[in-house]
């Protein structure tokens, strides 16, 4: 398999809201690297923001991924949130209808205020 | 306006649809909207069947140009799929006829999700038996070309998880262990196919419980029923539009 690792970096910019940035290719491929992050940015958060202004190229199994992501964080009572999606992107969003379970904002302040 | 630069899968996606069509003679699936695994009932799995079709220079494009271009001739016999024009392309339509126990035929459809070169997804409408996608891939991987049909899934309402806890998983498994050897026997190779079933979410979703409404099952078992009836009718109807 070929393995596209993606680089996703975890950060805290408040108590108890973390921030998973998405850059690259969210695909299969992104199964251990979104894990991972998610491990990462569970301990203590009571929301967890995706930031995906640096997302280069999503398919359905990326989307998936997501799906997974959004259960294990529902299981522990976290909520998510995401921002910095591009038209392309909401609109996937809203056909596959995460948009209604994910709180889509504009900017990482708003993302913020909002989990905040 | 945003000028952003075109993405690599702008063009694999469908297009936002609040209601899918289907041509005449189909039920349960024009006006109906397109679920995701979230809007089911039942406990959410990801299934994945996955087999190796050839060795490493049989192209995994050419297993998923050929997957889409015959993908109904791949299923177990008594289950129909009503190509959409297009072929299976990002925003096309198709309608389903699938054989259930009994006798039953039951009629529902799917939207073409996501399709490229390398994957292609089908999403399911409300009344379907489960909500969710089916992502159809391919591969190479330790040296060989492997194809696989990954399922993520709840069963859309109450009367259709406790089907599916009464044999339609493994009805489900059947159906897309057939389809995978049946694509394998297509590039010369006989499949051992792996199956691996994974409990996302063991939680029930009882706020979905009225999904039931939509139940495809129960109105093509209605439809089925009343066929007769419709029949008798026709020329009356007929004769009063004269």
């Amino acid at each position: 398999m070929s393995e596209t690792v993606t680089p996703l970096r975890v950060r805290a910019p408040a108590a108890g809201v973390t921030v998973i940035e998405i850059s690259g290719e969210v695909t299969r491929d992104s199964d251990v690297a979104l894990k991972d992050a998610y491990e990462r940015a569970s301990p203590g958060a009571r929301s967890i923001i995706l930031a995906f202004d640096s997302l280069d190229y999503m398919n359905s199994s990326g989307i998936g991924l997501l799906v997974t992501l959004l259960v294990r964080a529902q299981r522990s009572r976290q909520r998510i949130l995401a921002y910095g999606l591009s038209d392309h992107y909401r609109q996937i969003f809203e056909l596959t209808r995460l948009d209604e379970v994910i709180a889509i904002h504009d900017s990482e302040h708003a993302a913020i205020a909002a989990a905040s | 306006m945003s000028t952003q630069p075109e993405k690599r899968d702008d063009h694999a996606w469908a297009q936002p649809v609040d209601r899918l069509t289907v041509g005449d003679g189909h039920i349960n699936v024009t006006g109906r909207r397109p679920t995701a695994p979230m809007n089911g009932f039942g406990r959410m799995w990801q299934k994945t069947y996955r087999a190796a079709v050839g060795g490493s220079d049989l192209a995994p494009q050419a297993v998923i140009a050929a997957w889409k271009e015959h993908f109904s001739e791949f299923w177990p016999v008594g289950n129909r799929f009503f190509a959409p024009l297009a072929g299976i392309a990002p925003g096309e339509v198709a309608a389903l006829d699938l054989s259930m126990p009994g006798g039953l035929k039951l009629s529902t459809g799917v939207l073409v999700l996501f399709a490229d070169e390398e994957s292609f997804t089908l999403m399911t409408p409300e009344g379907h038996m489960f909500a969710g996608w089916i992502t159809f891939s391919a591969f190479v991987e330790d040296g060989g070309t492997f194809a696989q049909a990954q399922v993520l899934m709840r069963a859309g309402d109450p009367l259709y998880e406790l089907g599916m806890s009464l044999g339609g998983h493994r009805q489900e498994d059947a159906h897309w262990v057939h389809t995978l050897s049946s694509l394998a026997a297509h590039f010369g190779v006989e499949a051992q196919v792996e199956v691996q079933t994974l409990c996302v979410d063991r939680k029930r979703q009882w706020s979905r419980a009225a999904n039931v409404r939509h139940n495809a099952g129960i109105r093509s078992g209605v439809h089925m029923v009343s066929a007769p009836f419709r029949m008798l009718a026709r020329p009356l109807r007929g004769g009063a539009r004269a």
